[in-house]
């Protein structure tokens, strides 16, 4: 039996319809209650909604043997797991935005809002740019308005959000998409099933 | 509960030392703390960031060994031709990956210095499968080589940052990240080297169209070699998996890992790391593991419902050598008991018995 953390919300629907796609279903994953798992002992799975941001913790603790992760999770928290595959769903990246107005001063160190402090530290490292990271845990957006912050680093997926708030995208730092992650030492003991349900979604990738 | 005496990492640390003294190792024993220089220099060998120092009386910056593998380094002296067998049992401080606080760890390992030849690698790598059964039943130890992984990736031809981030992705077993990362190159090499996994007669086969020449053959020979070696000495539980990439500034050769089912992470690691002997100034070469004895903790398996098998309770009136007597009895009879005047509230014991007249009653 495979345990596999899906992250919770619009994402995680649409992967789980990948997963029944490629024939690792779980029907009762659809019906409308509040359980929170989930399990197909003929397909060999066992499916459990949490956090998007928690599955990593999930599956690098062995909780989970496989799961399904954004990359933006991936590269902040750098979990010690594999990365077998990506899925090409949950297309986003992850942006520098600033206020329409925005001139950045090299002169002066950058105040940067986001939730995402190791992304974005390891971003300005590169550049070698003196920053002040800024950690907050939502409506990142607001943060240069109120003037908090000079510019904010945060995932972009239309730029409507940013737009309605008169900011604008300046940088790409990275593209995300939604990651197969394994467990280690579970791959280790279920290297077989495993390859499996990454073939299986093979099937259902869709290319760039 | 009278049975059980020994925790799980007790045990197996037991039986480790009976394990690499049966082979010719004799313990290493050294002091908590070591001049922090020495990791300063070699910082990038240490598993995680982070020292714990302090000043000593002399003015001098000490740490609290994050390591052992370096000291023992230091500290011993090859003549030509010579080699040193060592086992250690030290506790380590570091920062533990997923709490990101410092952590005492203890650490069993063993470290192969001198003059080591193929023997002495298979000796060790056996030793380490030998080391792994002794943790549980069901193990694998994975085997990789450097010298695989460094040619196939230095045959790219590819910038310092790019090629850091290929090995990365090798050890994340991140095909599509390789093929993101160089979009016009012939990565077919790299991603047959990431799907690569198995016993070694199969992988080595599938990997010889991209080592028939050069160093990536002669590693991927050398890597036949002691597989074949391990497996006809009825070493069980070895497969070839080259995610293992260690720092190539320190490994060379065989590099390998071990993991326990029931266990989340890697319990075991090790290498050849001749290139670390030759920045500590040293011509020898070496090769050893480090187990992680904190992870056993999670072969703990059931717990006993029961905290002790009998209480006894005894007034303040109680005669002390009668009641001295009673716990004896008790105890010669193979029961494990707790004498006491009040029971705890939480306390979770098999059966409550009275000390009452000079006697044990059993109707409390």
């Amino acid at each position: 039996m495979l345990n596999i953390a899906l992250p919770k919300g619009r994402l995680g629907e649409k992967v789980y319809a990948m997963f029944a796609a490629a024939g690792f279903e779980c029907p009762s994953i659809l019906e409308p209650n509040r359980k929170l798992i989930f399990e197909n002992e003929a397909a060999g799975v066992r499916y459990f909604w949490v956090k998007p941001s928690d599955v990593a913790i999930y599956v690098e603790r062995g909780a989970a043997d496989i799961g399904v992760a954004g990359k933006d999770i991936l590269l902040e928290y750098a979990p010690e797991v594999y990365e077998l595959m990506d899925l090409n769903v949950g297309l986003c990246r992850m942006a520098v935005a600033a206020k329409r107005d925005f001139r950045d001063n090299p002169a002066r160190t950058l105040r940067v809002a986001t939730k995402f402090a190791n992304i974005a530290r390891g971003y300005y490292a590169g550049l070698g740019r003196d920053i002040d990271i800024i950690h907050l845990n939502g409506s990142i957006e607001i943060a240069p308005i109120l003037g908090l912050s000079d510019v904010i680093v945060d995932i972009v997926e239309t730029g409507k959000t940013l737009l309605e708030n008169d900011l604008v995208p300046m940088e790409t730092i990275v593209p995300i998409s939604a990651r197969l992650i394994a467990n280690k030492a579970s791959y280790k003991f279920h290297a077989d099933e495993i390859e499996a349900v990454a073939q299986g979604l093979k099937g259902q990738v869709k290319a760039d | 509960m009278a049975d059980t005496p020994l925790k799980p990492e007790e045990r197996v640390l037991f039986a480790l030392r009976g394990l690499y003294q049966k082979y010719g190792y004799s313990q290493f024993k050294m002091s908590k703390f070591e001049e922090y220089d020495l990791y300063a220099r070699n910082k990038d060998f240490l598993i995680s960031d982070g020292v714990i120092t302090f000043t000593d009386t002399d003015g001098r910056l000490m740490a609290l060994k994050p390591d052992v593998t370096l000291s023992i380094i230091k500290n011993t002296r090859n003549a030509p031709g010579d080699i040193q067998k060592l086992y250690y049992s030290e506790n380590v401080y570091r920062v533990s990956g997923s709490t990101r606080q410092f952590k005492e760890i203890l650490q069993t390992g063993l470290e192969c210095i001198g003059d080591v030849d193929l023997y002495n690698l298979c000796e060790v790598i056996s030793l380490a499968a030998q080391s792994l059964n002794t943790i549980g039943e069901r193990y694998v130890l994975d085997l990789s080589h450097m010298g695989v992984v460094s040619a196939l990736v230095d045959a790219l031809g590819l910038d310092a940052d790019t090629r850091g981030q290929v090995l990365r992705c090798i050890g994340e077993k991140n095909a599509d990240g390789v093929r993101k990362l160089c979009p016009d190159m012939d990565t077919e090499g790299i991603r047959a080297l990431i799907a690569a996994r198995g016993p070694a007669a199969k992988v080595v086969e599938s990997l010889r169209p991209w080592c028939a020449e050069g160093a990536a053959k002669a590693a991927l020979d050398e890597l036949a070699q002691v597989a074949g070696i391990l497996d006809a000495i009825g070493c069980g539980g070895v497969q070839v998996d080259f995610s293992i990439v260690n720092d190539m500034n320190y490994y060379n050769g065989i590099v390998f890992m071990g993991y326990i089912d029931g266990i989340p992470a890697s319990v075991l690691s090790g290498g050849q790391y001749d290139k670390l002997m030759q920045r500590m100034g040293s011509p020898a070469r070496a090769v050893g593991f480090a187990i992680y004895m904190d992870l056993l903790e999670r072969l703990s398996g059931e717990q006993s419902p029961y905290d002790v098998d009998t209480v006894l309770l005894y007034d303040d009136g109680a005669d002390v050598m009668s009641l001295t007597r009673a716990v004896r009895f008790l105890t010669d009879s193979g029961t494990a008991v707790c004498a006491m005047k009040r029971i705890p509230e939480k306390l979770r014991y098999r059966q409550l018995l009275r000390f009452e007249d000079g006697g044990i009653r059993t109707n409390a």
